[in-house]
């Protein structure tokens, strides 16, 4: 079958796009303009992701179970606290093992999406390769690459990340605005084990996470830390030594997991909202960040791009069923439909709890104590909050189900 | 059936479609509601071409190996998806602007199809393992004729695929006086008073020896659009087999 679509952007999101398709049989081009092999270091990608039981369960059913296995570690209780004072959230899961998200390196996820799309002979890969044209004449999509090639498909799917020069080229200007905050990410090791809780502590100045990560190969526990910041602080946080770092870090989380050293180098990065209602054009799809970029509060970034991949694949696989062109504008549609309430939820809801938990005050706490204590009583509420962690909310595409389309 | 027998086109109604040809493969075009209504007609199509050819819902040319007819084919949007499902297709319009937009489509979606701008009743060509025919039978001027020609190119065994307007006060107040005021299908498309009623459609192709083994209604609602479902209020769609 010739390849029904080009995927703009061989990162997380792109790579796992394609490996779905293939998964269905279909096949797809990857235009990367980085060295994957140079992506799939911690160099290059020191995150750490938290992974939704439902993206964890596409993931499993486009066969990357087994290569998974073992390299990530199980969130079973989520502490949400206000400035460490009592009162805070507990989010359980209500079966042990039925974890409520699993932390994996991000330089492990993209070693195995690369490795997989490599061994795929449904994924064409065209790698350290810049864009230089994109047309959508008559009935394809093309794009010319910097060597001079021209790749034609029916259909276009960037997945380029927040700065999508294709979102760009089309004029689609997304909402946007800059949150005024860092957040810095790293890892450390801790004296206590983390018994596989996450730690969600909301300071008015911005929200600290600690993340449970599998112990270090050396038998030390480790936890990954997303850490919000005004803007302006992030620049002396960066600065500080190790040691002075960790002393910060210590503070920020009340020594719920004893003394904390770095068990990796800092970065920061500057955190903005940005959300496209139109996601599609003719012949074009937007997915993960190149359509929607939140605030990672809650950790949803690549679960939103995950469940993208879910819908578009599910789309596009039954309607190339009934002999629909890949491409074909009521496809788009649909895959529009289906993901714009999704997206603009989980995004105003992330934006909204970061703005609820940023204002200073004893008000504006005692509404956010009072405001949880609400939720950890009410179980509906409660039910939708860890849906929305797990990733289980709304109309589910089949693959987050884990059931192949 | 002779190839002397009477051509039911009605000329009026052919030159009215020619003027939209160009337009045709607009999605956000004069045809855009036949773009809508394209996934939903394919859907009942492809579950009876897997009930009828024992094929699995995975498959991606189940209709591989076989000959398709489309009759009334317009620019060819349902000629294609059948193409690409594997289907030999011939299609046929009364409207050579019709044909000559979709050789023009097919050649750019790199899709071989037969068109031919020629009525059912003068084709030289068939049987046919799957016959298709949407909202067509409504605007010739002798249905029972129509349907005598439908079922002389099918294949013994073969498969008919007809959708067609019901005649109700709803399909006259939506179809006729609103989305056609409404621009959304071209103004003139329409000629309720030749809308047949499913049982109407059922004795028709009954009396042309066909046995009707299905029928659903394509509804709409607000938050599903077009829709299969069991109201034939607007329009159904139904199979059937010569055995």
């Amino acid at each position: 079958m010739a390849e029904a679509a080009i995927i703009l952007g061989g990162g997380l999101i792109g790579l796992t796009q394609a490996l779905a398709l293939a998964a269905q049989g279909v096949a797809t081009h990857v235009v990367e303009r980085f060295d994957p092999e140079a992506m799939a270091t911690r160099g290059f990608d020191g995150r750490t992701s938290a992974i939704s039981s439902s993206s964890m369960a596409m993931l499993e059913a486009i066969g990357l179970g087994p290569h998974l296995t073992g390299t990530g570690c199980a969130i079973e209780t989520i502490k949400v606290l206000d400035h460490l004072r009592p009162g805070g959230l507990d989010f359980q899961s209500e079966r042990p093992g039925d974890a409520l998200g699993t932390m994996y390196e991000n330089h492990l996820l993209r070693r195995t999406l690369f490795d997989s799309a490599k061994a795929s002979d449904r994924i064409t890969l065209h790698l350290g390769q810049d864009v230089v044209a994109r047309r959508f004449d008559g009935g394809t999509a093309q794009v010319e690459l910097a060597d001079g090639s021209v790749l034609a498909a029916p259909l276009l799917i960037a997945a380029e990340g927040r700065g999508s020069e294709t979102r760009e080229q089309l004029g689609i200007t997304p909402a946007r605005w800059q949150y005024d905050h860092s957040a810095m990410v790293s890892a450390v090791y801790h004296e206590k084990p983390h018994d596989n809780v996450a730690y969600e502590i909301f300071y008015s100045t911005g929200p600290f996470a600690l993340l449970p990560m599998l112990d270090s190969d050396d038998g030390r526990h480790r936890s990954a830390i997303v850490w919000s910041v005004p803007r302006d602080q992030a620049p002396g946080y960066m600065k500080l030594s190790d040691r002075g770092f960790a002393a910060e870090l210590d503070k920020a989380s009340g020594g719920a997991l004893g003394t904390i050293s770095m068990a990796a180098p800092r970065s920061s990065y500057p955190l903005g909202f940005h959300h496209s209602a139109r996601v599609t054009d003719q012949r074009i799809v937007l997915i993960g960040d190149a359509g929607h970029g939140i605030h990672p509060i809650a950790g949803q970034g690549l679960n939103l791009g995950f469940r993208d991949v879910a819908a578009l694949t599910e789309v596009l696989v039954d309607g190339m069923r009934l002999g629909m062109d890949p491409g074909d504008a009521q496809l788009l549609a649909r895959y529009e439909r289906w993901r714009g309430l999704d997206t603009l939820m989980v995004a105003m809801a992330t934006d909204g709890l970061n703005r609820l938990f940023g204002i200073p005050g004893k008000p504006a706490s005692a509404v956010r104590r009072f405001g949880m204590g609400l939720v950890a009583r009410a179980k509906p509420l409660q039910g939708f909050f860890m849906d929305e962690a797990r990733g289980t909310s709304g109309a589910m595409p089949k693959l987050l189900q884990g059931i192949p389309v | 059936m002779s190839k002397a027998s009477i051509a039911t086109i009605n000329p009026a109604e052919a030159a009215h479609f020619g003027k939209m040809a160009a337009d045709w493969w607009d999605p956000k075009g004069s045809s855009a509601m036949l773009h809508k209504l394209n996934p939903v007609r394919l859907r009942y199509i492809r579950r009876h071409i897997d009930r009828h050819f024992a094929c699995d819902k995975c498959e991606w040319t189940p209709l591989e190996g076989r000959t398709a007819l489309d009759v009334g084919c317009g620019a060819g949007l349902l000629a294609e998806p059948l193409a690409r499902l594997g289907a030999a297709v011939t299609a046929i319009d009364a409207a050579p602007e019709n044909i000559a937009a979709a050789q023009a489509h097919a050649a750019q979606s790199g899709l071989a199809i037969d068109y031919r701008a020629e009525p059912v009743e003068t084709l030289e060509a068939g049987p046919f393992d799957l016959v298709t025919c949407m909202e067509v039978i409504e605007h010739v001027d002798s249905p029972d004729h129509f349907a005598a020609a439908l079922a002389g190119k099918l294949a013994d065994g073969g498969l008919l695929i007809l959708s067609t307007p019901n005649r109700t006060p709803a399909s006259r107040a939506l179809l006729v006086e609103g989305a056609e005021r409404l621009g959304q299908i071209p103004r003139g498309t329409h000629d309720w008073d030749k809308f047949l009623t499913p049982e109407e459609c059922e004795a028709l192709l009954t009396d042309a020896g066909l046995t009707v083994i299905d029928s659903e209604g394509i509804a709409f609602g607000p938050g599903q659009g077009l829709h299969l479902s069991d109201n034939k209020m607007l329009n159904y769609i139904l199979a059937a087999v010569k055995t």
